[in-house]
């Protein structure tokens, strides 16, 4: 396996700025909009997001929640064992809100689907705004494009992406695999 | 945590001798997640919607059976009722015809309840789809034997160490045995209680303990799993009198209230009300025999969904 570093260090912590800027943009004061981080690896980004913006804007109401998607996944009953559900944590109304689904890296756009059948048991969102760290572009399988992205990678399918996060695996690191 | 694709080690649910005790804990964890769905405004899933299932009953239930329905219907599964007292088994014909009929509309899972013992384990030699035992005979009844423990275990934070009576008519109880097997496999330790009639000669053999003192027996336990006496599985008299059956195995706020410590009441339903338990401890705060229903679709959903999820 040979691994190329795609993003670590300073340039990490900038990009998440970057986003949490964008997302400003958009947002103002937040006063309308959630962050929904998808289980298991968009909550790391999530939390990130939502304290660097608490950062931003002290004086902001960030509200943060963990969606789990397990249920709402296509491909339950083909593959080898059942799937295994994460928490889902949202302790806030996401009707008539604008929902900024959180997500670590976006391949083919299965796990978004699945996370807007999820989303909607909670309510009817005004909006919904998709953030990724990873965008690979070009392997969607839906019809599925992100409003923000970290950084873009060019991949083919045998490659794989791996984000690492400091709270989980002890740096903050986005990794591109290939077999030799 | 349970591993993501980790699997239940078997392809049915017969029986809690099945089990493992990690089975145990991965049902237990897809339950937490399936108790949390349902209190969600939007109470379904669509995880089973390409799975149909088939509950046969051969024996009358409503809390089991709708139990069992309801955590098909909120997984998003196609179901069929069938009881045999209205269909063509009642004109001769027999289990594995039926079930091969059934079989051939495609049904991919079947849910039973039998008289006899081993009905399940019978099935699931004979014929290719998933059998769930929602009760055969005296023997098991695996799913109301995980929701008393996720219970426990809900109410306490762990099953292990804790101390469980099971009290009443333990011959005739399918619950006292899966209990008594799930249990132990958790860590807890068992007795059961009742009249000699009624507790089966060799049951010490499963490790339990045994007392014919209803206060002793609630002097000692965390928990009380008061059962119903199974008057329709009893062909001779076990005792004189359901009069005198409640004087000396009825649990009431009197004796509660001589102990020196809160228990916890549980019951399988359907409760005798003045039986083998009055309305005051029925309802009392003590009791959580509603819990154990809530936490019965929970248990269920988590079987099916787990069962579901192997490959054929």
């Amino acid at each position: 396996m040979q691994n190329l570093t795609l993003l670590d260090g300073q340039k990490f912590q900038i990009t998440i700025k970057r986003l949490c800027h964008q997302l400003i943009e958009n947002h103002n004061d937040f006063s309308d909009s959630v962050i929904l981080g998808i289980q298991p690896r968009g909550p790391f980004l999530a939390a990130r997001i939502a304290a660097e913006l608490q950062n931003i804007l002290p004086a902001t109401k960030i509200l943060n929640g963990n969606l789990d998607i397990t249920f709402f996944r296509d491909d339950f009953r083909r593959r080898e064992g059942p799937l295994v559900p994460n928490a889902t944590k949202i302790d806030f109304i996401i009707e008539g809100k604008k929902v900024i689904l959180v997500d670590d890296v976006l391949w083919t756009g299965r796990t978004i689907r699945s996370a807007l059948d999820a989303m909607l048991a909670f309510g009817r969102p005004a909006k919904v705004e998709l953030l990724v760290l990873v965008d690979r572009r070009y392997s969607r399988d839906l019809p599925i494009e992100p409003n923000y992205i970290g950084i873009q990678v060019d991949s083919v399918n045998s490659q794989k992406v791996i984000v690492n996060w400091k709270e989980a695996d002890s740096e903050d690191k986005v990794i591109l695999l290939s077999e030799k | 945590m349970a591993e993501p694709g980790q699997n239940l080690s078997t392809r049915h649910l017969l029986g809690i001798k099945d089990l493992n005790e990690n089975d145990i804990r991965l049902i237990f964890e897809t339950a937490d997640t399936f108790k949390d769905v349902l209190n969600r405004p939007i109470k379904k899933v669509p995880s089973l919607r390409d799975v149909t299932i088939a509950n046969i009953f051969f024996e009358n239930s409503t809390r089991t059976r709708l139990s069992f329905e309801l955590a098909q219907k909120r997984l998003s599964a196609d179901v069929i009722n069938f009881a045999a007292s209205s269909s063509s088994v009642s004109k001769g014909e027999t289990l594995i015809d039926t079930v091969n009929n059934i079989l051939a509309m495609k049904v991919d899972m079947i849910v039973m309840r039998h008289p006899y013992p081993g009905a399940g384990v019978f099935l699931s030699r004979k014929v290719n789809a998933q059998i769930v035992n929602a009760g055969d005979g005296a023997h098991e009844h695996p799913t109301q034997a995980l929701l008393d423990a996720f219970s426990i275990r809900e109410k306490y934070g762990d099953v292990a160490g804790k101390k469980v009576a099971i009290i009443g008519d333990i011959l005739h109880s399918r619950v006292a045995l899966s209990n008594i097997l799930c249990l132990h496999k958790l860590g807890a330790e068992v007795m059961v209680c009742g009249p000699t009639t009624l507790i089966p000669k060799y049951i010490h053999t499963l490790g339990v303990k045994v007392e014919f003192d209803l206060l002793k027996a609630l002097q000692w336990c965390d928990v009380a799993n008061m059962l119903r006496i199974q008057l329709e599985r009893q062909d001779i008299k076990y005792f004189p009198s359901l009069r005198e059956y409640s004087m000396l195995y009825g649990l009431n706020k009197q004796i509660l209230n001589s102990l020196d410590k809160e228990i916890t009441i549980m019951h399988p339903g359907p409760v005798n009300r003045g039986v083998e338990i009055t309305s005051d401890v029925a309802d009392s705060k003590q009791s959580i025999i509603l819990d154990q229903v809530e936490n019965g679709v929970a248990i269920r959903m988590a079987v099916l969904y787990l069962l579901a999820g192997q490959k054929p």
